[in-house]
């Protein structure tokens, strides 16, 4: 082989080429998302975050919902009907700005969307599936409460029939885009177990308020939400969703986005500490010269490549059907922890500039912490993993 | 096109797009023939083109119609020809001949009045230069090939009936051009905002007819494309000079007078 024919150096942005793969249209929907993040987003999540708040979470749905990122991998009711790899790029072209962007796109497509879809009846999913996919109505899904996180199923909001209707009661805690949202996907238990309800904003008895003085996902709206009295037709009613493992599969599908989005957000940190650490200059040399700095950034290149291809080797899995939700847990618990190691080491790099939003490394590793403990924490997708392997349950 | 009892004929509208290397990366040229070295940086469409792709898009919102996009280019726009289709546009012509290798604006002008010999239109649009050559005179070569009015500069376009009016910015106003359809209309990228393809355009892209057109199939001579039979040469290129240090105002007083001029004598004001 001749010179000519030696392969071109690895780019230093996508060192093994994980992209290589995808096919044109999800190459196009990669760069689409990517363009819109870059231009219509970035140039603001500073900002959000430091608000505290999406300013605008109307506009921002609009904007998505032209895109078609709200559910976009569901069939039909508006929806685009991607593969689920195009889900993935989507969520990692996203969470390469900020992860509080990607959850709103998760919570909305992959929450509160797909328990429609999944276990909504035909009127129900008619009714707002449309409106959602267009980003005209904004969807929550109420799952945690203050008493009851990782352990779902010991809930207390409380759903009893009167005559034909319900009456729900309780309190839902740390739900994403609970105050901003026009309809509320939230699960009680029953005489029969548990079931899930659409609780559109504006039933009396239903509220929902801000929570404020968070200082991870600031760049996201987070909200409690009060049942008191809350009647509801039965026509209100999931009739599809019987039991925990109605909410459970929809926290599948919104954690499968974290899988890859957690590789985008890690990509952004290692990107920001490449550039820094080649321009900033200390003892006369850029501080990349340094081999402890190279030994950061080369541990930083294999977790960034790793994460991206468990992602799309997971994603492919889902395409063909073929994905069991431990290898789901496999790459939550394996990415979060991977983009944990590549924020907090950017976030060195970058010195005294790092601590600072100027930079995006610590508002990614801020974000981080929310993300290593919603949709399971990392104990939990360690005890599922242990599970999967061993045969043996070690969560009670 | 005329108006036949109320109602007028949906508009067939034609843009014109262009695959150039991305600005964002490194452009190279080919040292054995002095042409562009395509394969060695990503293929994007020509930025001007998707604005060109907007107006198109707004004018079939507001009239009805048909987009269509032609390309001339080499396998690689397919690519580009296929942004276009996730836009919004509903078919497309790639113009692909390895004949047309190294030909100048005017065989391509030549070449792309060829290629719309081969439809209907009542509307030409395309962006007023490429980010690659850059000489602007395509539009109106096209033009002159079509034997067809130009409304070149374009940063409003309105249609009525059969009339297009454009409006061009002056230095002091604007410009007000008018003619009758057919038309070849060259856009600014102050005309619109272009709009991103959504996804579930994307995934019908691969559905839309894009019909393969070459060099003999268009009627091109070709003894009048090419490298070898181009009117223009490139003699020869240089790599860009490093970019020289900047001219330094110092604020005695005058610094914002002197700034002011700097600006105008480069007409940014
Ligand atoms: C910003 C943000 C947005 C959120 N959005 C939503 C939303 O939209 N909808 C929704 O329903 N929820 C949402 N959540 C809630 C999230 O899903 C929960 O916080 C999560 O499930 C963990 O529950 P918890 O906070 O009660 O922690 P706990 O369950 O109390 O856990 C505390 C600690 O104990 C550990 N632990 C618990 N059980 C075990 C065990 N068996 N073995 C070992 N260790 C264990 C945990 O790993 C953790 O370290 C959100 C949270 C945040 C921070």
């Amino acid at each position: 082989m001749g010179d000519q024919h030696k392969p071109a150096a690895p780019d230093a942005r996508d060192f093994l080429a994980v992209d290589t793969s995808l096919d044109a249209e999800e190459g196009s929907i990669r760069d689409t998302v990517r363009d819109f993040a870059t231009r219509e987003l970035l140039p603001h999540v500073a900002d959000w975050f430091e608000a505290g708040t999406i300013p605008d979470p109307r506009g921002l749905a609009k904007a998505f919902g032209d895109l078609g990122v709200f559910g976009m991998h569901l069939e039909g009711y508006g929806c685009a009907g991607t593969s689920a790899v195009a889900y993935g790029l989507a969520c990692r072209e996203l969470e390469a700005v900020d992860s509080g962007l990607r959850s709103f796109v998760s919570v909305q497509g992959s929450l509160a969307m797909t328990a429609i879809h999944r276990y909504g009846s035909e009127e129900q999913k008619r009714e707002w599936l449309p409106r959602m996919a267009a980003g005209e109505a904004i969807g929550c899904f109420g799952l945690t409460e203050p008493d009851s996180g990782s352990d779902p199923g010991s809930m207390r909001t409380r759903a009893r029939r009167d005559g034909s209707d319900w009456i729900l009661d309780g309190t839902k805690m740390w739900i994403t885009n609970g105050s901003v949202a026009d309809v509320a996907v939230v699960w009680a238990t029953t005489e029969e177990g548990i079931r899930g309800f659409l609780v559109p904003a504006g039933t009396p008895g239903f509220s929902a308020n801000v929570i404020h003085r968070k200082l991870s996902l600031r760049a996201s709206i987070t909200s409690e939400l009060v049942l008191d009295g809350v009647r509801l037709p039965e026509s209100a009613r999931l009739p599809g969703a019987a039991g925990l493992g109605a909410p459970l599969s929809c926290l599948n599908e919104a954690r499968y986005g974290i899988v890859w989005g957690v590789a985008g957000a890690a990509r952004a940190c290692y990107e920001a500490a490449l550039e820094y650490a080649g321009t900033r200059v200390q003892f006369g040399r850029p501080i990349a010269a340094f081999q402890l700095t190279q030994r950061k950034i080369a541990d930083m290149v294999v977790d960034v490549n790793s994460a991206a291809l468990t992602a799309l080797q997971i994603g492919r899995l889902k395409d063909a059907g073929a994905c069991h939700h431990t290898q789901v847990s496999y790459g939550k618990f394996a990415n979060v922890a991977a983009a944990q190691r590549v924020a907090g080491a950017a976030r060195s790099i970058h010195g005294a500039n790092g601590i600072t939003l100027e930079y995006p490394v610590l508002r990614h590793l801020l974000n981080l912490e929310t993300v290593a403990t919603y949709e399971g924490t990392e104990e939990v997708h360690a005890l599922s993993l242990g599970q999967a392997v061993t045969g043996i349950p070690a969560f009670r | 096109m005329g108006v036949q009892g109320g109602r007028p004929p949906a508009m067939n509208i034609v843009v014109l797009v262009k695959q150039v290397p991305d600005t964002a990366t490194e452009r190279k040229l080919n040292p054995a023939d002095n042409t562009l070295d395509r394969a060695s940086s990503d293929g994007v469409i020509n930025e001007l083109d998707e604005y060109a792709i907007e107006e198109a898009l707004l004018l079939k919102e507001k009239h009805g119609g048909e987009v269509t996009i032609l390309s001339a280019g080499p396998d690689q726009a397919t690519d580009s020809i296929r942004k276009a289709l996730s836009m919004g546009a509903d078919k497309a012509i790639h113009l692909n001949d390895e004949a047309l290798h190294g030909s100048d604006s005017l065989q391509t002008a030549y070449a792309l009045a060829q290629a719309l010999r081969t439809t209907e239109f009542d509307v030409v649009v395309l962006g007023s230069e490429s980010t690659d050559a850059r000489t602007g005179v395509v539009g109106a070569a096209l033009a002159e090939y079509l034997g067809l009015p130009q409304l070149t500069l374009a940063n409003k376009v309105d249609i009525d009936g059969g009339t297009i009016r454009i409006q061009r910015q002056t230095d002091d106003g604007y410009d007000v051009v008018e003619a009758q359809l057919p038309a070849v209309v060259s856009v600014v990228e102050k005309i619109n905002e272009p709009r991103y393809p959504s996804f579930k355009l994307i995934m019908a892209a691969k559905k839309k007819p894009v019909t393969k057109l070459d060099a003999a199939g268009a009627e091109i001579d070709p003894a009048k494309v090419g490298l070898a039979n181009a009117t223009t040469e490139t003699v020869d290129f240089a790599a860009a000079p490093p970019r020289a240090a900047g001219t330094v105002v110092k604020d005695e007083g005058t610094g914002g007078v002197q700034i002011a001029d700097f600006l105008a004598s480069k007409k940014f004001v």
